[in-house]
């Protein structure tokens, strides 16, 4: 993307695309160049079942992460240095228009030297003025103080940590990010319009537009936050129940009731043969209480958001059985959400804010950023946990109180992008369980509420490369999901209501 | 030495002691519980927490009170909008304390006032108030927010709501008790229906009057720990809440320190305000 990079370096690759100008791509560039499969992660993930995602596929955010490999010292900008990160895009797109592929860039600059050429192409482009322009063409912000609504679990990551690393601020804005002490008091906030955005759950945004559990309103998830990052938890004295069909009377809680957490719960029990309304009891306990939850024995296990299933083994409390990517590899879970009234009113703020989110997820997708993260994301003002805790979820380097220390290095990954069937999905599973009746219009509201069209847009004009469908189909425990046959999907249970 | 003087020393040793002797059988029932090590790989080790590695969930005395002895020290600092010093935290708990007590107090000593001089108002009003009266505080909560759509304003709500019933009774209860010999004489003496209000109902009821805001303040002071538990954001309530999210129960007790002293300060100023207008019959 080169907002961080020395322009004027040749050996600097810049530009998202393919480097030579021959392929479409970088994948196809890639695939060409080094043979590898040049179909992005959730291409993989449609087709190979189990927890197989091809580790050698590059996916839509992997790109920005190969052109910049920490390792190397291109960091030659601060990202919270905003003024000169501005300019440098600027100066990127200048470049760009001069000589069309990073190729062109690199063997122009070896053949007259950067400083030569910074001079050169000074004196016949107005740069400042550019500069210029691009800070205007986004329009003036309508407001830039904002409060953005989090619960302090790491599926917030990319929200959290882009106020003390200075995305938010990069984009002229100043985010409050506001802890929130669980779920429904952060929509009830949401909907009172003290927050201008939230974090939620994937599913709730669909449940507020459809009325589930709330009065009515039109929400937006312009994206998602995390892909995977949850797990199964359960209490040490069930060492021995390490199999689903001896849960019967098992006290389990989740979150919130309209969260993937629940909905992988019913589905895990339910392939186990267990009825989830009836064989176990599944509860709403807020993820801080978990832990002390599970080791009062008031709970047997639970299915919730790191860093509770973490923090559960830290304390010798519970084992880590099950990571939700063992059920559903790449499954969506938080999301970053707004109300239909925030962005018609103010869209050039909604749009500052959605292109600081989406480059802050980029940058959490990066493992090579994952400790630095931790370290930022820790302190008291935001998870307030003890850095190991939140280190061991977001590299992937964790024990899982058996003994073992376990080496999953895609616990938990950050994916903006809002895949239509994720909403399908979900919808089925509401309607699955009784929580929607009658006729769902499935593409309907899930077009509605899920802004893909505009991701794809913004992620394309920020050089990023989404996926080209914004549907996909899925196996989830050798089961497939086809987003353009909900009602057949929903029928095929045996376990319903 | 005068014998009140050393009944009042006695009892500040005795107080002292009690004092001495919690705090020991504290620091010997927490370290009893700690096991020994346990024998563990060291890259294990390094990513579990000392309860898993044996020890109790419990801090002893001495981590707690250097716990409170760091707030303290430093109890003004700002760390972004989810970290504050404890002295902000408490100086928002009792801005919005003494702001719903104060609306409340507004309106529950003169409407306690028209109710107690007519016994039919009493009478007729009496059913609703015994109604409302033992409805939780945080039953309110999710109705304030519903409605109000404000965070702030809800639980400036909920204190009002639960501060105004007792000192509501209690006026009503003072003023209607008020002896009928100095109403008879101020009728005698053709005092005017205003000036028997202002000098001989109000004096007469101001201490039932402040023991019933004395009862308000104590539970507002309960409520509002409650009620920002729930809403977050800011307040010693949220502040209970981050430590509790962190399972840090050192935290917590250093908290409940500070909300038990903070409830004790607001009961010392009323009781000192009621000594003022007590009056012996």
């Amino acid at each position: 993307m080169g907002a961080l990079s020395n322009l004027y370096d040749p050996d600097e690759i810049l530009w998202t695309g393919c480097p030579c100008g021959l392929h479409a791509t970088i994948y196809e560039h890639k695939a060409a160049v080094e043979g590898v499969d040049a179909r992005g992660r959730f291409y993989a993930a449609e087709t190979t079942t189990g927890g197989a995602r091809t580790g050698a596929a590059p996916g839509p955010m992997d790109a920005l992460s190969d052109l910049e490999p920490p390792a190397r010292a291109s960091r030659d900008l601060d990202w919270k240095d905003q003024e000169n990160v501005l300019a440098n895009l600027a100066t990127s797109a200048v470049m760009k228009g001069l000589f069309g592929t990073d190729m062109n860039r690199r063997n122009f600059l070896r053949a007259v030297g950067g400083t030569t050429a910074a001079a050169a192409i000074a004196s016949i482009l107005p740069i400042d003025k550019a500069i210029a322009n691009i800070v205007e063409a986004t329009g003036p912000l309508e407001k830039t103080a904002l409060n953005v609504g989090f619960v302090p679990i790491t599926c917030a990551t990319p929200i959290i940590m882009a106020a003390p690393m200075g995305f938010y601020e990069k984009y002229g804005l100043d985010v409050s990010v506001i802890k929130t002490a669980g779920w429904a008091v952060s929509r009830d906030k949401s909907l009172s319009g003290e927050y201008d955005a939230a974090h939620m759950l994937t599913p709730m945004p669909l449940a507020i537009t459809s009325g589930a559990g709330s009065a009515a309103t039109p929400w937006t998830m312009p994206a998602v936050e995390n892909i995977n990052g949850q797990a199964i938890t359960l209490a040490m004295k069930h060492l021995d129940k390490q199999d689903p069909s001896k849960w019967k009377g098992f006290t389990f809680g989740v979150p919130f009731e309209y969260s993937m957490h629940n909905f992988l719960l019913r589905y895990y029990v339910a392939e186990a043969g267990l009825d989830p309304d009836q064989d176990i009891q599944i509860r709403v306990v807020p993820p801080p209480e978990m832990v002390a939850n599970l080791s009062a024995g008031n709970l047997d296990g639970y299915l919730s958001p790191d860093p509770f299933n973490q923090r559960a083994v830290y304390d010798g409390v519970g084992f880590i059985y099950k990571l939700t990517k063992e059920i559903w590899p790449g499954h969506p879970c938080c999301a970053f959400a707004a109300s239909q009234k925030f962005i018609d009113e103010t869209p050039n703020t909604f749009l500052a804010l959605f292109k600081s989110i989406l480059e802050a997820t980029a940058f959490s997708s990066d493992p090579a950023n994952r400790a630095d993260i931790s370290e930022a994301i820790s302190p008291k003002n935001y998870l307030n946990q003890p850095t190991t805790v939140v280190q061991q979820v977001l590299t992937g380097r964790f024990a899982d109180g058996l003994g073992n220390v376990r080496n999953e290095p895609d616990r938990i990954d950050f994916d903006p992008f809002p895949y239509h069937s994720f909403a399908v999905w979900i919808l089925t599973q509401m309607k699955r369980w009784g929580y929607l009746e009658g006729d769902v219009a499935y593409s309907d509201l899930a077009e509605q509420v899920y802004l893909a069209t505009d991701a794809t847009a913004v992620m394309k004009d920020m050089g990023m490369s989404p996926p080209t469908s914004t549907y996909a189909s899925y196996e989830i425990m050798g089961k497939t999901f086809d987003p353009m046959a909900p009602e057949a999907y929903v029928d095929s249970f045996a376990i319903k209501r | 030495m005068s014998d009140e003087m050393k009944e009042r020393i006695k009892a500040i040793a005795a107080s002292v002691a009690f004092l001495g002797l919690f705090l020991l059988a504290w620091n010997v029932f927490v370290t009893a519980q700690n096991g020994p090590a346990a024998d563990m790989d060291p890259e294990l080790a390094a990513l579990l927490g000392p309860q898993a590695k044996g020890q109790s969930a419990l801090p002893t005395p001495g981590e707690v009170g250097a716990e409170i002895w760091s707030h303290v020290t430093n109890p003004f600092y700002d760390a972004g909008p989810n970290d504050k010093g404890i002295g902000i935290q408490l100086a928002y708990s009792i801005a919005r304390v003494l702001t719903g007590f104060g609306l409340a107090a507004l309106i529950a000593i003169p409407l306690g006032f028209l109710i107690g001089m007519s016994r039919l108002a009493e009478r007729a009003l009496n059913p609703y108030i015994q109604l409302l009266k033992p409805v939780s505080p945080l039953a309110w909560m999710p109705l304030a927010l519903y409605t109000i759509k404000d965070s702030e304003i809800s639980s400036i709500f909920v204190i009002f709501i639960c501060s105004i019933w007792p000192m509501l009774l209690n006026t009503i209860f003072g003023v209607a008790s008020v002896r009928r010999d100095y109403l008879n004489v101020a009728r005698t003496l053709e005092v005017t229906p205003l000036r028997t209000a202002f000098r001989v109902i109000l004096p007469a009821a101001a201490p039932t009057i402040l023991t019933g805001m004395r009862i308000s303040i104590g539970i507002a002071w309960l409520v509002i720990v409650a009620a920002e538990m729930l809403v977050g954001g800011t307040g010693i309530g949220y502040f209970v809440w981050n430590e509790w999210n962190n399972l840090s129960i050192t935290g917590v007790i250093s908290a409940i320190f500070f909300i038990g002293l903070v409830g004790m300060v607001l009961d010392l100023i009323l009781g000192q305000a009621a000594r003022l207008v007590a009056y012996a019959e």
